[in-house]
């Protein structure tokens, strides 16, 4: 299996986040070069996108061409490219190493991006803890607006794009777009509702795109080798390579860039199998807001949207975490349900109320002080939080516990007072 | 009257460094950084230099206390020279996120939430920091500290403590 086609194709060079190894080595601003001296019409760039059937990897999974075709790029006045490297996803770790390791790929992302839509200026949104990410783009940002590839009359071709980098200061809820923005803008990170989706009314209410660290990486390397060869790289509904970030028991964590399509037991075997030798128990495959999916089942499982959708769970951001079989699943579920709790905004009832109620009944269970109408409270509350929220944090907080209830059940019925 | 004096001359122009990336009448933009640049200066934002820094910027003074009191990276209040981020979500759990918070409540004689009596270390459990491939893991003012063991933790308490 080949790894590291896209996103990671630098890390086999030396200093692989500088522009002389980007732009020697890997073959990089090849893309943006050439847009700038040939100026393709958008809409085949568009074209090529969406048949490359690249999704956002910031855990939708939306079409990202499909996306870019809704934006109105023939409107006047200031557009925004924005990226969204908060990464805060409890078991994501794949934008800090596209940032530390390869940053110009999604400044060129960006850049191409940029040229689609009609933008001049563009943003880099990090979450406030990854200071080292951010000084690595700052420095590439830099690199690159000294090589003349940044900044206005690019390389002489008359297209102007400035990219700015911006950190955060702690908070889960702007990961997501709209609070993200709100966040850019100088606010608390309330999400905003929708819509007016941020492609119509974004950053200071013109019309934004918005896409995840490792989707706008993707995007040059989709325009170099075309959509064909990223398709076939993966499978037929999900394009190119994937980042996975693997955690928990295995003996050697850390990110594995694979085709999408990968089967699991493969991934497993990449990083290192289960930690100490011990069996397998459950897998949460896309960061902690997916269901939780037991073992037998993710061992037949292949690694895309559309596999691990039929296990029952989601790809979301393509967090892998392994759990073997002295996992307290309880317990995990708590400290999920905290962070859900900890992490709402407030701003809707169903999600204030319930993130609250299914934290406090969790622990409730976990230190044995529940019992079995507990357990039809803690569905009941899930069923009722989902869908009915400005954002998407409500059902992520949902989904976790109905996944655990309803797999490892015995765990649960064990500490309930009968 | 403007509290905008409290800031420092080298402050300020960091500050107008990044206003210079957001449009014109877009200052609230720097808000964040701006706040994150004196967290780091003074271990905490106090509510004049809050003050100084809505003054300065010319947004509301409300404007800039709302995102003090939103984001987790701000201390209101001093919490202690070295603030200790325990991760403790999933990944980290899995991986001994405990026995490095056990060990460190006892090596520093304080519980989740608590100072140091020398003022010297606060310690606080946090959420998911992104690096779950090399749990456990803290954070320490900007620094990750990956892989942790105990003895690792006590190396890292000691090179703090001979700083001082
Ligand atoms: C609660 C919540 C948290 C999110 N956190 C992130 C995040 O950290 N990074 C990210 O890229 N997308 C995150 N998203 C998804 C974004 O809202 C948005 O879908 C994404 O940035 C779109 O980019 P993509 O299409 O390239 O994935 C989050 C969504 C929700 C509801
Ligand atoms: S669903 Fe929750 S996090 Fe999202 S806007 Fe509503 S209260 Fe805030
Ligand atoms: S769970 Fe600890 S860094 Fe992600």
């Amino acid at each position: 299996m080949k790894l590291n086609q896209v996103c990671f194709r630098s890390l086999e060079f030396d200093d692989p986040a500088s522009l002389k190894t980007y732009e020697e080595k890997v073959g990089g601003y090849k893309v943006w070069r050439k847009i700038l001296k040939e100026k393709p019409s958008p809409e085949d760039l568009i074209e090529e996108l969406k048949k490359s059937v690249l999704r956002g990897r910031g855990g939708a999974g939306f079409p990202t061409g499909l996306k870019w075709s809704f934006m109105p790029r023939h409107l006047d006045g200031p557009k925004y490219v924005v990226c969204n490297s908060d990464e805060s996803e409890p078991g994501t770790f794949k934008d800090r190493d596209i940032m530390r390791y390869n940053p110009h790929q999604m400044i060129e992302g960006m850049a191409i991006a940029s040229y689609i839509l009609g933008a001049t200026t563009g943003y880099n949104y990090t979450r406030g803890e990854y200071w080292e990410p951010f000084q690595a783009c700052e420095k590439a940002v830099a690199e690159a607006r000294a090589a003349g590839l940044l900044g206005s009359n690019i390389l002489g071709s008359g297209v102007d794009f400035e990219l700015h980098n911006m950190i955060g200061a702690g908070a889960y809820i702007c990961g997501e777009e709209t609070a993200l923005l709100e966040s850019l803008e100088g606010k608390k990170g309330f999400p905003r509702f929708k819509p007016p989706f941020p492609a119509n009314f974004g950053l200071y209410g013109r019309p934004t795109i918005i896409n995840n660290t490792e989707s706008f990486a993707s995007v040059p390397v989709i325009l170099e080798k075309g959509a064909d060869w990223f398709l076939n790289v993966g499978t037929e509904r999900s394009g190119g390579t994937k980042i996975f970030s693997v955690s928990g028991h295995v003996n050697k964590p850390g990110n594995y860039e694979v085709p999408m399509g990968t089967p699991f037991k493969d991934l497993l075997e990449l990083a290192g199998g289960m930690l100490d030798g011990r069996k397998l128990k459950a897998v949460i495959p896309g960061g902690s807001s997916v269901p939780v999916v037991p073992a037998d089942i993710m061992m037949e499982t292949n690694m895309d949207y559309e596999s691990i959708g039929k296990a029952g769970s989601m790809l979301g951001a393509g967090s892998v975490i392994v759990m073997d079989e002295t996992t307290d699943m309880v317990k995990i579920l708590a400290r999920i349900s905290e962070f859900y709790d900890e992490e709402s905004c407030g701003q809707c009832t169903p999600c204030r109320e319930g993130t609250g109620w299914l934290s406090r009944t969790v622990h409730k269970v976990l230190h044995g002080q529940g019992t079995p109408a507990d357990l039809d409270l803690l569905q009941d509350v899930s069923n009722n939080m989902m869908g009915r929220t400005i954002c998407a944090l409500a059902d992520a907080a949902a989904m976790p516990v109905l996944s655990f209830i309803k797999h490892f059940r015995s765990e649960f019925d064990a500490l309930v007072k009968k | 009257m403007s509290d905008a004096y409290l800031l420092s001359d080298e402050l300020k122009k960091e500050i107008d460094h990044w206003v210079a990336k957001f449009p014109i009448d877009r200052k609230l933009s720097a808000v964040i950084p701006a706040m994150n640049m004196v967290q780091d200066l003074e271990q905490h934002v106090s509510e004049p230099m809050m003050d100084a820094i809505a003054d300065y910027l010319g947004v509301p003074r409300i404007a800039v206390y709302e995102v003090g009191t939103f984001y987790t990276m701000y201390d209101l209040k001093p919490r202690g020279k070295h603030r200790i981020d325990v991760c403790t979500n999933v990944s980290c759990m899995l991986r001994g996120s405990d026995e490095i918070m056990g060990h460190l409540k006892n090596r520093l004689g304080v519980d989740v939430g608590e100072t140091s009596k020398d003022d010297m270390f606060a310690l606080r459990s946090v959420e998911c920091l992104g690096s779950c491939g090399t749990a456990p893991m803290m954070q320490i003012g900007k620094d990750y500290h990956e892989n942790l063991t105990p003895k690792k933790v006590d190396e890292i308490l000691d090179k703090l403590k001979g700083e001082a």
